[in-house]
C-alpha cells in the first residue's frame, strides 16, 4: 500500500521510494527509507498535508510526497 | 542622500599589518576563511557550530558568544551564517553558526554553506549540537560531520527534556563510538557549557585525541570505487585529510567539489591540513 | 592536468557503479546511527510522542478548532499590538512631535542657526525621524515579542500545517502564511523571515508577495481613509464599525493579492525550479518568555527601528527642500504636482498623492502629514497653521475637511489611495532587504515592479469604472 492510505495513528514499514533526485534524497535525509517505521500522526484540517513521525520527528508530507512512498501495514502479511 | 556607514575596520591602523598579527597565530586556514568572506583578523581559532533544525544550536552559540541572536522554535530559522567570538584562556575564538540541516550530502542551500565551510573553511573545532531526545536522526549528521573533519566535539543539548522522557544517554559509550568527546548539555539553562568551553580550547591545544568514526558499510563496488579515487586524490594532493569523503562527492558528480578540484582549492586544503599537523 | 586525471578517474569508475548507489551511501550511515543510538540510549517508561504534544497537535490542527484558536490568537496579536501601542504612540507622539519639534526649533534659534538651516534639519530630518519612531516603535515593540513568543512556543509551524493547502493550491508553501503575518508587523521583517522556507522558488514567490500584507507603515492610512471617508457615509451610530469593517477588507484583499500573485508567479516566472517540499512540527517547548522579549526586542525591532529612521531622516530633508527650493516663480513641489497631476488623475487620485507617495517610499508612515502638508500649502494661500516643508498632523474631521475642501478629494480618491497603499511597490528598507536576502537585482526589481505596475492598473481601472457609472 502507499503512505497516504495510512490512517491515523496507524503504524507501517517502509518499503520503497518512488521519488527521484533531490526529493528521494530529502526524504532520506528525513529517515524516511526502506526499513523504518512510520506512524500517521494526524492530517492538516483543509485534508492535506498529513503529518508522520518517521524516528522520534513529526514532519509533514503532501499527499502528492506520501502517494510515492510504498509501506507494509503488516495485514497483508 | 547619504547614510553613515560603520567606517571598515580595514582603515584602521592596526589592521594593515596583518602578516604581523598573524605570524604566531595558529590559522593555517586564513586564506580559505577570508575567501568564505570570514574576518579572521586577530583571532587564534575557529569555531564552527553545525547541527540539526532544532536542537538549540542557536542557543549553544548564544551561550558560547553571549552575542543574543534570536532563533525560534522552528526549523530552519537561521540561514546565514551568524558570527561571534569568545576569549578563553588569553586565546581569542571566532564562532560560526552555520545553518542547521539534516545532512551534508544533498544540494540544498543550506547544506552547500555549511558543507564549504566544513570542508574549505577547514574550522579548528567543529561543535555539533545534537537532540538528545532524538539520537538517531541527529547522529546522522553527527557522521557525515566526521567523515569531513575529525576535529569534532558532540555537543549533546537537551539533555533536560531527555532527562523528562526518560531517555537515558550513555555519554561514556556515545564518545567511544564516535571516537571524539561528548559533552551533554542543557544549554537553555546553561548547563554544560564551561564543560563545552573546556573541550573547544583542549581540542584546539591539540591535546585532545580523536579517532573520528568513518568506518562505513558500502557495497564492495561502491568502496572499490572509492578506494581508488582517494588512493588518486592522495596521490595528487597529498595531506588531503579527508580524501575518501572528497572521492564520494566526486563519485556522485557533485558540482561544487568537481569545481574544487579545478580551481585548486582543493589543493590549497591539502597544504594547509598538511601545515596543521606539521606544527 | 593533475585535476583532469582525478576527474577523469571519478568519471570512469561512476560509469561502473549502479545509478542508485547514492542511496547505498545514505542509508548505511543511517544504519549506523541507528546502531549506535540502540547500544548509547535506553528509555524508561512509555515511548514515543509525549502525551501533552498529541494532545496541544490534536486541539491546534483540529478542524474547527484549530481554526478557531488560529483566528483567536492573530486577532489577539493584532488587537494587542493596535490598543497596546496607542498610549506610548501618543506620548511619543507629544513628545517628539507635537512639543520636541518646538524645543529643539526653539534651540536651533537660540544658537543663531540660519533660517535654511532649522529648516532642513529640524523641520525636514528632525520631524520625519521623530514621526517614524512615533508612529512605528510602540506597535513594534508589542508585535514582534508576541509573534516570537508563538514562534519559541513551536505554534508557528502548526498554522502552516493547518493552511499549507492554500499555498499549495497557489504553488506556494505553506511557510509562507506566516512570513506573510510577520509582513503585517513590518514587510522587511517579513522578507527576512522567508528564510524558514527551504526551497528557493517558493521562498521567492513569498518574497515577492509579502508587500500585499499592509504593513504597520500603511495602517494609518488606511484608518484615516476608512473614518473619514468611508466610515463618514454611514450613520453615525455604526460609522466605527464600517470604518473598521473597510480596513479589514483591504487588509483581506490584500491576503486575497497574495495567494492570486503567488499563483501566477508560480506558473509563470517562477515556474521553472520545481523544490523539495518539507515541513518538520518540531515538539511544543515553554516558551522563555524573558529571553524572548529581550532577543527579538534587540533583534527584530530596534534592527527595523534604525533602518526605518537612516530611511526618515533623508526622507524628511527632501520633504522640506522640495517645498522650500524655489525655481521660477514656485517650489519644486508646486512643479512636481503640476507635472504628475495628468498621471495621477489616471489613477484616481492626483499629483499630491504621487508626489507625497514618492517621498515616502523610504518610510510610509508619513505619506499622510506629507500630503496635508502639501495641499495646505500649495494652494494659493498657505493655509494659516501649515507652513511649507514641515509635515503635520490635524485630527481626523479636520483632515477630512483640509482634503475635500482644500484637496478636491472625493471617495474615489481615498478608495483608490487605500486600494494603492496597499498594493504599491514595498518601502525602500524592504527593498534593501530584498537585494540582501536575495542578492538578485532581477528579483529586487521584480519584487518592486510587480506590485507597482499592479497598483497602476488596479488604480486605473477602478478610476475608469468609477467615472463611467457616476
Amino acid at each position: 500500500m502507499k503512505l497516504d492510505e495510512l490512517r491515523r495513528t496507524e503504524r507501517a514499514v517502509v518499503t520503497g521510494l518512488d521519488a527521484q533526485g533531490a526529493e528521494r534524497r530529502r526524504l532520506m535525509d528525513l529517515g524516511v527509507m526502506p526499513g523504518v517505521e512510520i506512524v500517521a500522526e494526524g492530517t492538516s484540517p483543509l485534508g492535506d498535508p498529513t503529518a508522520y513521525l518517521v524516528r522520534g520527528s513529526v514532519i509533514a508530507l503532501r499527499r502528492c510526497q506520501a502517494r510515492g512512498i510504498d509501506v507494509d501495514d503488516g495485514a497483508h502479511r | 542622500m547619504t547614510v553613515d556607514l560603520p567606517i571598515p575596520s580595514a582603515v584602521s591602523p592596526l589592521a594593515e599589518t596583518p602578516a604581523a598579527s598573524c605570524g604566531s597565530c595558529t590559522l593555517h586556514n586564513a586564506a580559505n576563511l577570508k575567501r568564505l568572506g570570514l574576518h579572521v583578523d586577530g583571532c587564534d581559532a575557529v569555531v564552527a557550530l553545525a547541527g540539526n533544525p532544532n536542537t538549540g544550536k542557536s542557543t549553544v552559540f548564544n551561550a558560547l558568544t553571549g552575542l543574543r541572536q534570536h532563533v525560534g522554535n522552528w526549523p530552519g530559522t537561521t540561514v546565514s551564517r551568524a558570527e561571534g567570538g569568545f576569549s578563553l584562556g588569553g586565546s581569542a575564538y571566532k564562532v560560526v553558526d552555520l545553518p542547521g540541516t539534516y545532512s551534508l550530502l544533498s544540494n540544498s542551500r543550506d547544506e552547500d554553506v555549511a558543507r564549504d565551510f566544513l570542508l574549505f573553511g577547514d574550522p579548528d573545532v567543529t561543535v555539533v549540537v545534537v537532540d538528545a531526545t532524538r539520537l538517531e536522526r541527529n547522529l546522522n549528521l553527527v557522521l557525515q560531520v566526521l567523515q569531513v573533519t575529525g576535529r569534532v566535539v558532540v555537543a549533546l543539548n537537551l539533555m533536560d527534556e531527555a532527562r523528562r522522557h526518560g531517555i537515558e544517554v550513555d555519554v561514556r559509550h556515545l564518545s567511544r563510538e564516535l571516537g571524539v568527546p561528548v559533552v551533554p548539555m542543557a544549554a537553555r539553562r546553561g548547563e554544560g557549557v564551561p564543560e563545552l568551553l573546556g573541550r573547544i580550547a583542549d581540542m584546539t591545544s591539540g591535546e585532545t585525541r580523536v579517532r573520528p568514526r568513518r568506518q562505513q558499510a558500502l557495497a564492495p563496488v561502491v568502496a572499490r570505487a572509492v578506494d581508488e579515487l582517494a588512493g588518486q586524490l592522495s596521490a595528487e594532493f597529498p595531506g588531503l585529510a579527508n580524501a575518501r569523503w572528497v572521492a564520494l562527492r566526486l563519485l556522485e558528480g557533485d558540482a561544487g567539489t568537481e569545481r574544487a578540484v579545478r580551481d585548486g582549492s582543493l589543493g590549497d586544503l591539502a597544504r594547509q591540513q598538511t601545515a596543521r599537523i606539521a606544527s | 592536468m593533475s585535476s583532469d586525471t582525478v576527474l577523469g578517474t571519478a568519471e570512469r569508475l561512476r560509469a561502473t557503479l549502479p545509478k542508485d548507489f547514492g542511496d547505498g551511501v545514505v542509508s548505511s550511515i543511517y544504519q549506523d546511527a541507528d546502531r549506535i543510538t540502540r547500544h548509547s540510549v535506553s528509555t524508561h517508561g512509555e515511548q514515543g510522542r509525549p502525551a501533552l504534544d498529541q494532545v496541544l497537535d490534536r486541539a491546534l490542527t483540529h478542524r474547527v478548532w484549530g481554526f478557531v484558536v488560529m483566528g483567536a490568537l492573530f486577532f489577539g496579536v493584532f488587537w494587542f499590538t493596535i490598543t497596546g501601542a496607542a498610549v506610548p504612540s501618543d506620548l511619543l507622539y507629544d513628545l517628539l512631535v507635537a512639543n520636541g519639534h518646538a524645543w529643539v526649533r526653539d534651540g536651533f534659534t537660540a544658537v543663531g542657526a540660519p533660517w535654511w538651516v532649522t529648516g532642513l534639519v529640524v523641520d525636514g530630518m528632525y520631524l520625519g525621524t521623530a514621526w517614524v519612531i512615533a508612529v512605528m516603535l510602540p506597535p513594534m515593540a508589542i508585535f514582534f515579542p508576541l509573534f516570537t513568543l508563538l514562534e519559541d512556543f513551536g505554534y508557528l509551524p502548526r498554522v502552516a500545517f493547518n493552511l499549507d493547502r492554500l499555498y499549495a493550491r497557489a504553488g506556494a508553501h505553506g511557510k509562507q502564511a506566516l512570513t506573510m503575518m510577520m509582513g503585517f508587523g513590518c514587510n522587511a521583517a517579513g522578507v527576512t523571515a522567508t528564510r524558514i522556507i527551504d526551497s528557493p522558488r517558493e521562498r521567492l514567490i513569498a518574497i515577492i508577495t509579502n508587500n500585499f500584507s499592509i504593513c504597520n507603515g500603511r495602517w494609518p492610512t488606511l484608518i484615516l481613509m476608512s473614518t473619514v471617508f468611508v466610515g463618514a457615509l454611514a450613520p453615525p451610530g455604526v460609522a466605527g464599525l464600517v470604518a473598521a469593517g473597510t480596513v479589514v477588507t483591504v487588509a483581506v484583499l490584500g491576503i486575497v493579492t497574495t495567494l492570486v500573485v503567488s499563483w501566477f508567479l508560480s506558473r509563470t516566472v517562477l515556474r521553472g525550479e520545481t523544490s523539495v517540499y518539507s515541513l518538520e512540527l518540531p515538539p511544543y517547548r515553554p516558551p522563555q518568555v524573558m529571553r524572548t522579549i529581550y532577543t527579538s526586542l534587540i533583534d527584530r525591532t530596534l534592527k527595523v527601528l534604525v533602518r526605518a529612521v537612516v530611511m526618515a531622516a533623508p526622507a524628511g530633508a527632501v520633504i522640506w527642500l522640495l517645498s522650500n527650493v524655489t525655481v521660477g516663480d514656485s517650489s519644486l513641489a508646486a512643479h512636481a504636482v503640476s507635472a504628475l497631476d495628468a498621471s495621477g488623475w489616471l489613477l484616481g487620485l492626483n499629483g499630491i498623492v504621487l508626489l507625497a507617495y514618492v517621498v515616502a517610499i523610504p518610510a510610509n508612515e508619513i505619506i499622510i502629514p506629507t500630503i496635508l502638508m502639501l495641499t495646505l500649502t500649495l494652494g494659493p494661500v498657505v493655509a494659516p497653521g501649515a507652513s511649507a516643508g514641515v509635515m503635520l498632523d490635524v485630527p481626523d474631521a479636520t483632515a477630512g475637511a483640509v482634503l475635500i475642501g482644500a484637496g478636491g478629494w472625493t471617495l474615489l480618491t481615498a478608495v483608490n489611495l487605500m486600494l494603492f497603499s496597499m498594493l504599491h511597490n514595498p518601502c525602500s528598507t524592504t527593498m534593501l532587504t530584498i537585494w540582501r536576502e536575495t542578492r538578485s537585482v532581477k528579483w529586487t526589481a521584480t519584487a518592486t515592479f510587480l506590485p507597482l505596475g499592479l497598483a497602476c492598473l488596479v488604480t486605473a481601472s477602478t478610476a475608469a469604472v468609477w467615472r463611467a457609472f457616476s
